[in-house]
């Protein structure tokens, strides 16, 4: 099997028209929202990142393909800083987060937005408490305006109606609207969604898509999106990178992935059909 | 050829170890638990610092605190006040044929007062607490972090050691000594009904009975000594929680150990904590 390190260059990448638009209005003066390099990550012997770069340009969706257990979680937990790295850099907003303290880390986090793979909603708060909690621990908000804030995030994701419901009383698909709506309530320069439509029905997880490219078009959002599923990683991403044995083996479009020839991404995308 | 010098090296090689092989798995069974439990006290150590650490920075975490207040203060009320009462009609029982065989009978209000202030009323409480408090934090916390809740309260920026461990320990320190306080007067009372019921006492005359000789010391030392026992039932119920892995058989193991350590290290700082109030209040 041939894992070729052909990186598509940004410009290449141009290809697709969306991404070509969002890139040309990025100022150069202003660093990326993400940057990683050199990153490795080890858990015992099993070594699950060995040497990632990725940059992430603002308003660019990156959705990271791969197997299971290719560290595709760790790598978000990692730049959230919920994990460190062995060695390695992370660059948020253009500023180191490996070697912060806890509250200039905090500082970074509160630019971003989160959503987990099981959504990981508080199951002792209402919906709308879920989606208040970053908003009454980090905003200054008087609680008239945060209720206010909150329910337009609800209504965002369609969730307006199940204000009072505990998030033991929702589907997936909610919870996963909830998480998505927690996770912009700081209004965040960066977005990080691990698996949105794991789990959930085709129908269920098309409309995720859509909210995630509703969000696109109404955000300048730095999205980096886990995901297996192709079918969401063709609709949403501006570019895709494929991790194996901990390394991004290939990067560029869906199309340009899709065309590469590359035996292990065609072994990867022969179910998408 | 390669192969079979392989083998010959892997027969030699073992040949060494075997001998020695005793004394390894010998010093390997000793050694494996008490390096368990020195890793255990280290990652405890490192918990207690970030705790304290995150204690002195704003916010204070005011309306989680009074959560917290009424989760371990006025829901543990009834249970310990059944368990003083209980423990009060046993010993007035008790104490009651023992003292009137050696005919000290006048004796009987004091013996219970003395015995459930000092001893039995902190122990009672720190290990009913230790039971129910300890168990719901090592569960509840331990379900938050299976399910990634603790991480999503941290991917938010805030400190899910203050906002759950530091107010669950705190409540635990300031509410203990008040539940001792009312194990101690359901226990007197309990006492006083069983010895009333035999050889009738008005509650009044069985008090000024009870504390007669009894100084502010004998009431304070003891009851407040029952804070330690919350710092310790907090501190390991939340540690046990919030490192809690594997699913829910984790948070199984996370409510089960939260309680049996919590009441193994209660038990331990009674021995300590009374050997050191009888040096320094005598």
């Amino acid at each position: 099997m041939m894992h070729s390190d052909q990186a598509v260059t940004p410009q290449a990448t141009e290809s697709n028209g969306k991404h070509a638009t969002q890139r040309s209005t990025a100022n150069p003066a202003v660093a990326p929202p993400v940057v990683l390099r050199g990153l490795h990550k080890s858990f015992g012997a099993q070594r699950v990142l060995d040497g990632i770069d990725l940059t992430v340009g603002s308003g660019e969706t990156l959705v990271v393909l791969g197997r299971s257990g290719t560290g595709k979680s760790v790598l978000l937990k990692l730049i959230v800083g919920l994990q460190k790295p062995d060695s390695g850099s992370i660059l948020i907003h253009g500023q180191e987060i490996t070697s912060s303290n806890v509250e200039a880390l905090n500082d970074i986090r509160r630019t971003m937005g989160f959503l987990f793979q099981n959504a990981a909603l508080y199951d002792s708060l209402t919906v709308e408490e879920n989606v208040a909690f970053p908003l009454r621990r980090n905003g200054k908000m008087s609680a008239a305006v945060r209720r206010d804030r909150v329910r337009q995030l609800l209504a965002g994701v369609g969730m307006e109606k199940d204000l009072q419901k505990m998030p033991s009383d929702l589907s997936g698909g909610m919870q996963k609207r909830v998480g998505l709506a927690r996770a912009l309530a700081l209004d965040p320069g960066i977005l990080l969604l691990d698996e949105p439509t794991a789990g959930l029905d085709p129908i269920t997880s098309r409309e995720i898509d859509e909210l995630i490219l509703k969000l696109q078009e109404e955000r300048d959002v730095a999205s980096i999106v886990v995901t297996h599923d192709l079918h969401s990683a063709k609709v949403i991403a501006d570019r895709i990178v494929l991790l194996h044995q901990g390394n991004a083996v290939i990067e560029g479009t869906y199309e340009e992935l899709d065309r590469s020839g590359d035996e292990f991404v065609a072994e990867f995308f022969k179910h998408d059909s | 050829m390669n192969y079979d010098a392989k083998v010959s090296r892997r027969w030699i090689s073992q040949d060494v170890p075997q001998a020695a092989s005793p004394m390894r798995s010998i010093f390997a069974s000793l050694w494996s638990p008490i390096n368990g439990f020195l890793e255990w006290f280290g990652y405890l150590g490192i918990f207690t610092w970030r705790v304290m650490r995150s204690t002195v920075r704003r916010p204070f975490e005011g309306r989680e605190l009074i959560r917290q207040l009424d989760e371990v203060g006025s829901k543990s009320l009834p249970l310990i006040a059944l368990a003083g009462a209980a423990i009060g009609a046993v010993l007035a029982l008790e104490t009651r044929y023992s003292l009137i065989r050696f005919g000290a009978k006048s004796m009987l209000p004091a013996a219970i007062v003395f015995s459930i202030i000092h001893e039995t009323g902190p122990m009672v409480t720190g290990l009913v607490v230790a039971g129910r408090v300890g168990a719901g934090i090592g569960a509840e916390l331990g379900s938050m972090k299976v399910t990634e809740q603790i991480d999503a309260i941290e991917a938010s920026g805030v400190n899910p050691y203050k906002l759950l461990a530091f107010t669950r320990i705190l409540a635990c320190v300031l509410m203990l000594p008040l539940l001792t306080l009312a194990a101690d007067f359901c226990g007197v009372a309990a006492g006083w009904i069983v010895d009333t019921l035999a050889d009738p006492i008005s509650f009044q005359k069985f008090l000024h009975a009870g504390f007669a000789g009894a100084s502010f010391n004998d009431f304070l030392a003891p009851t407040f000594r029952t804070a330690v026992f919350g710092l310790i039932i907090g501190t390991i119920a939340c540690f046990q929680g919030m490192r809690s892995e594997g699913g829910t058989e984790g948070v199984g193991r996370s409510a089960t150990s939260s309680v049996v350590l919590s009441s193994l290290f209660v038990i331990v700082a009674d021995v300590v904590l009374v050997k050191l109030i009888l040096v320094f209040f005598p």
